[in-house]
């Protein structure tokens, strides 16, 4: 398990094509630093972010989820981005009742130009997630499914020996 | 006279409803007794354990195993089933997927166990028994299976060939089934059998759902007069159609109820709970932060709504902090 003081926030980031991804690149051309600490993945529309997506990143061990998106009124698609923002509100109450704390997943809106909101965006998250701790889901799943190495028979005989 | 192949049911942790979909097949049910020999049905006839320890490994063609899983005995005997069977063929939401027993995975092992034989004002506990994998009485020692910390399915503690999908699975397509394994007219291993399409394809309301769907209010089906031939989000009320695999022929739509999704997804579809909440709430009419969570206001249990069937088996597993 990573020590808690040298643990890396892992953050996948689902970046819109048209404005988030852009304003990266503005950010890495304008030489603002920022946490090392996302992965960023470019989709052509904050729309095409499936929930799927969210939880499969988790699942495979990320820490964090940001997506970025043209603001609203902005989507070159006209809609992606209010799509993007219904499937959050209800994404977001649900990761609450799988334990997910808050601060792992965001939607921010940042348009082409906002290359310091990245930056700003990007190191906040990676502070607050740095705070939670490691969320570990593939480990945690190789946990659960330990208690499944004794089976019934065993854990009797087991406790036989135990008792006598 | 050759012998006829030998077929095992199984069940794990479920409602019994599902044996009750095996007796649904009426006179067809004739058919498949002249064609096949069970050896194992713990519901209606009466094989031990024992029975199937002898018997040689591969030597059943087929048990149709129903249920989740939550025990050490229900993993022992689905491991020793797999051992026996050819085919191991999952039956009913709760194998496929976890079922409603699945919902448990919200909530930890202890609390389930206290509010069962504790809190509920049913029950009659003042000794507070509860109960013991090990225990002496008359000085016997008394064992009783491990009640594990979450639920699974059945492809998560065994390789499963098959999978039957329903809560019930409809009498047709366990007859479907059970005639392919005896033609040996199979499909790819790891297939469902039904039908790779959606329910709104089949849908008779299919022609009332508006191709820009806008949904202002969700209306719970108990408070909400429905009706009878207008597509159910087009009414405000949550259907599982769009994401759901076709196969039961719609028959909750024609009893004027939305469908809640036991099918479970399309072979598309990774995570069913993520792929139909994501279908409905991108359909939500209002486009502020706030009006967005009034509208969602409407669903209260968005987990038991979405996951009714298939929380063990989504992405995530279960509430990850217990």
């Amino acid at each position: 398990m990573e020590n808690r003081n040298n643990f890396e926030p892992k953050i996948v980031a689902f970046f819109c094509n048209w404005c988030t991804y852009t304003a990266a690149d503005l950010a890495g051309v304008s030489r603002l630093k920022h946490a090392p600490n996302v992965r960023i993945i470019r989709v052509m529309c904050s729309g095409r972010v499936d929930p799927q997506f969210v939880l499969d990143a988790f699942a495979k061990g990320a820490d964090g989820v940001l997506i970025g998106g043209c603001h609203p009124g902005d989507c070159h698609y006209i809609e992606g981005n209010y799509k993007a923002l219904r499937r959050s509100e209800l994404l977001k109450r649900m990761l609450k009742e799988f334990g997910i704390e808050e601060d792992r997943f965001r939607l921010e809106w940042i348009s082409a130009s906002e290359g310091e909101k990245v930056r700003v965006v990007v190191n906040d998250m990676t502070e607050k997630i740095r705070k939670l701790g490691p969320l570990a889901l593939n480990k945690k799943f190789v946990e659960w499914d330990k208690e499944m190495d004794e089976l019934e028979h065993a854990i009797n005989q087991n406790m036989e020996v135990q008792h006598a | 006279m050759p012998e006829k192949p030998k077929v095992g049911f199984y069940w794990c942790g479920s409602c019994g409803g599902c044996e009750e979909s095996i007796v649904d097949l009426a006179e067809d049910i004739l058919t498949v007794i002249e064609n096949v020999e069970i050896v194992l049905w713990p519901v209606a006839m009466d094989f031990k354990r024992e029975d199937i320890e002898k018997m040689p490994n591969k030597s059943i063609v087929a048990t149709l195993i129903n249920g989740a899983i939550r025990t050490s005995e229900h993993e022992e005997m689905v491991k020793l089933l797999r051992e026996k069977s050819v085919y191991i063929i999952a039956h009913g939401s709760c194998a496929n997927t976890g079922g409603i027993p699945g919902l448990a995975n919200q909530f930890k092992k202890e609390d389930i166990l206290k509010l069962v034989y504790e809190e509920l004002p049913s029950n009659q506990n003042n000794e507070k028994t509860f109960p013991t994998p090990i225990s002496q009485e008359n000085g016997f020692k008394l064992t009783i299976p491990i009640f594990r910390n979450m639920v699974r399915s059945l492809d998560q503690v065994i390789d499963v060939d098959y999978y039957l999908p329903g809560c019930p699975p409809t009498p047709k397509i366990i007859k479907n089934a059970i005639m392919n394994l005896l033609s040996n007219n199979l499909p790819p291993k790891g297939s469902v059998l039904s039908p790779d399409i959606a329910l709104c394809d089949e849908c008779p309301r299919r022609d009332s759902k508006p191709t820009d769907l806008t949904i202002k209010e969700f209306k719970r089906p108990h408070l909400t007069e429905l009706k009878p031939d207008i597509c159910f989000l087009a009414q405000g009320v949550i259907c599982m159609g769009p994401a759901t695999r076709s196969g039961c022929e719609a028959l909750c739509i024609q009893g004027n109820m939305p469908c809640s999704g036991c099918f479970g997804g399309t072979s598309r579809i990774k995570d069913y709970g993520a792929k139909i909440m994501s279908s409905i709430s991108s359909s939500i009419a209002a486009k502020t932060e706030k009006e967005i969570n009034e509208t969602l206001d409407g669903i209260p249990d968005p987990i038991g709504t979405f996951y009714r069937y298939s929380l063990p088996k989504s992405l995530l597993r279960k509430r990850i902090d217990i």
